[in-house]
């Protein structure tokens, strides 16, 4: 088990490298992967029972973690890297030609860590009501863990998978939607009528968490909450709000960053913003 | 020419379904979802044999392809069942995403294809899919034409390491294949001839036969081919036949883009182009009516076959 203030530190090197990053490619989605960093890092570093040195794709005998909100691959990638599924310095080649770090998460170059691409939203739901319902028939405890996005639920598939989910009795899923209130183009709410998602969960027969996704106490909290739920035979949905483009104060609660790469000169402006604990890439 | 009993009319659904339940019996990993069609795909003996690898989906097919690349990273073999529509264009980018470039072993069932599917009309008659799913790299495409031969096919998907879509249809259609082992990647040439060559899959394999009988009656040697698998494409038994007969058929359920037709012209074009004729749903829509009103109506019965296959080879 990790301290909050452990993985704070962790959390605040994977912010730096998701900066880092994206500045190198000149492309990429930094305000999203800033936002649920700290719910990355506790699931990375304290909360899924996964080991990058036994890892396989079938996830035989480990916890499963799907990234549906495929653009957020920065902050998946750091997490990766941190944990120790690849070396770190493959971090810089993001979204550059012949890398295994697409620019959105992909199986193709047997990235570590990855089960299935994302990047066409509202997928990952049901891939990993899928895995969760594989890990039932083969009568395995661990836990299958998906990341969604607060507009990425303006997707159909999503809610096909939430009914799905409570059909099948899912209570081994632990469902996590980043509510940063933004898309690109512009504020959830002034794109489509998607709150209130507590009430639409509980309507669909889930277990319904909410905790504040830049706190990890709270995050951490969350978990266990989500984990006490099994037995119950219902799915878990963690709703966690979250400040997109937390930690750098020029990107924080804008869409403005979604899928804006940061000047060489920004970047300088961010790092000073975010302490070094492990060692950049 | 060879002879062709029909030992009975079937559907070749109801052969996905022995399949289906032969394939679950041999290999425990094999799963089935469908998404509120179990009758209609002929699951039910599977969901009685198995019912806890049996997976209920409801109308929502998206989430059904995604369950089942799923289970298939735990090393399931899934095969998901709906009408063919349904798990082609309605799901394209789920099947392109999480089948195609996820890389996972599930197999479509894809029933109800093709303008044969009759009464429902347009709506349902898919003439698109064979485009859409040859268009994905690493999508395995098989269309057997009768109901001994989608059983095999079946039991064969099952064992192919690799997603594939299995297309078949609704009518009761003649059976009058051999009940034997199904090869992925293999043409069956069912009858040799020197005149020219007739292509087909599915359904219009055995009107293909009756075509290639008739010809025979006016002393035109035909030979049949039975294309089965369209990807990946046995390009050595077309080209063989191709530079043999000198002149080619072929005639497909489906629209004219993407489907059997174009598939057999880039081969031809590209080493051996030989006159050909060509008999698909021509970028029309399809209406409700029978199968045999419908196969009459857009030329690709047996009597339009023959029509095409004198019209090749007096290009030759």
């Amino acid at each position: 088990m990790a301290t909050v203030n452990e993985l704070q530190k962790i959390a605040s090197q994977v912010r730096r490298d998701i900066v880092r990053m994206v500045t190198a490619s000149k492309s990429g989605h930094p305000g999203g992967s800033l936002g649920s960093t700290d719910i990355m890092t506790v699931l990375f570093f304290n909360e899924m029972k996964q080991d990058p040195k036994t890892w396989t794709r079938d996830a035989k005998g480990q916890d499963a973690f799907i990234l549906s909100a495929g653009h957020m691959a920065p902050v998946y990638y750091s997490v990766l890297a941190r944990a120790g599924y690849f070396p770190k310095e493959e971090l810089g080649t993001l979204r550059k030609f012949g890398s295994r770090l697409q620019g959105h998460p992909s199986v193709e170059r047997g990235l570590p860590g990855i089960f299935l691409p994302s990047g066409s939203l509202g997928q990952g739901l049901a891939a990993a009501a899928g895995i969760a319902l594989g890990k039932k028939l083969d009568k395995e405890d661990n836990n299958v863990y998906v990341l969604c996005g607060d507009g990425e639920s303006e997707e159909g598939e999503i809610w096909e998978s939430g009914m799905f989910a409570v059909h099948h009795k899912l209570d081994n899923l632990i469902a996590m939607t980043d509510v940063n209130g933004q898309q690109i183009d512009g504020p959830t709410s002034s794109v489509a009528a998607i709150a209130p998602l507590d009430q639409k969960w509980k309507a669909f027969g889930w277990n319904v968490i909410e905790a504040d996704g830049n706190d990890i106490q709270a995050i951490m909290d969350a978990f266990a909450m989500a984990k006490a739920n099994k037995g119950s035979g219902k799915p878990t949905m963690i709703l966690f709000k979250t400040e997109m483009g937390h930690g750098v104060d020029f990107m924080a609660g804008t869409h403005k960053w979604h899928g804006k790469a940061p000047s060489p000169e920004q970047c300088a402006e961010a790092m000073k913003q975010l302490e070094e604990t492990l060692g950049d890439f | 020419m060879k002879k062709y009993i029909d030992s009975g009319k079937i559907d070749t659904r109801s052969g996905f379904g022995v399949g289906l339940y032969e394939a679950g019996k041999a290999d425990p990993r094999v799963v089935a979802l469908t998404a509120d069609l179990k009758g209609s795909l002929k699951m039910d003996q599977f969901a009685a044999e198995f019912p806890d690898r049996f997976i209920q989906c409801g109308i929502a097919e998206s989430n059904m392809v995604g369950v089942a690349a799923g289970l298939a990273v735990t090393g399931k073999i899934p095969f998901i069942g709906s009408f063919a529509e349904f798990v082609s264009g309605r799901v394209y980018d789920q099947v392109r995403q999480e089948v195609g470039y996820g890389h996972t072993n599930v197999k479509i069932a894809s029933s109800h294809a093709g303008i044969t599917l009759g009464e429902d009309g347009a709506t349902h008659q898919t003439m698109e899919d064979i485009a859409l799913m040859r268009a994905i790299p690493g999508m395995g495409v098989i269309n057997p034409c009768d109901f001994n031969q989608t059983k095999q096919a079946t039991i064969a998907a099952a064992k192919y390491d690799g997603p594939v879509y299995l297309r078949f249809g609704r009518p009761s259609w003649p059976n009058f294949t051999p009940d034997e082992p199904f090869e992925i990647g293999k043409a069956y040439i069912m009858n040799e001839g020197s005149d020219v060559t007739i292509i087909a899959c599915g359904h219009l394999v055995w009107e293909s036969i009756k075509a290639a009988e008739a010809l025979e009656a006016e002393g035109i040697s035909a030979e049949v081919i039975n294309i089965a698998t369209i990807k990946p494409l046995d390009e050595a038994a077309v080209l063989a036949s191709a530079l043999k007969t000198k002149a080619v058929v072929v005639a497909e359920e489906h629209n004219s883009a993407g489907g059997i037709g174009e598939l057999v012209a880039g081969v031809l074009a590209k080493s051996a182009p030989t006159p050909m004729e060509f008999l698909n749903g021509e970028d029309k829509w399809g209406q409700s009516g029978t199968p045999a009103e419908l196969l009459a109506a857009y030329g690709l019965d047996a009597a339009h076959i023959v029509l095409a296959a004198k019209k090749a080879i007096a290009r030759k």
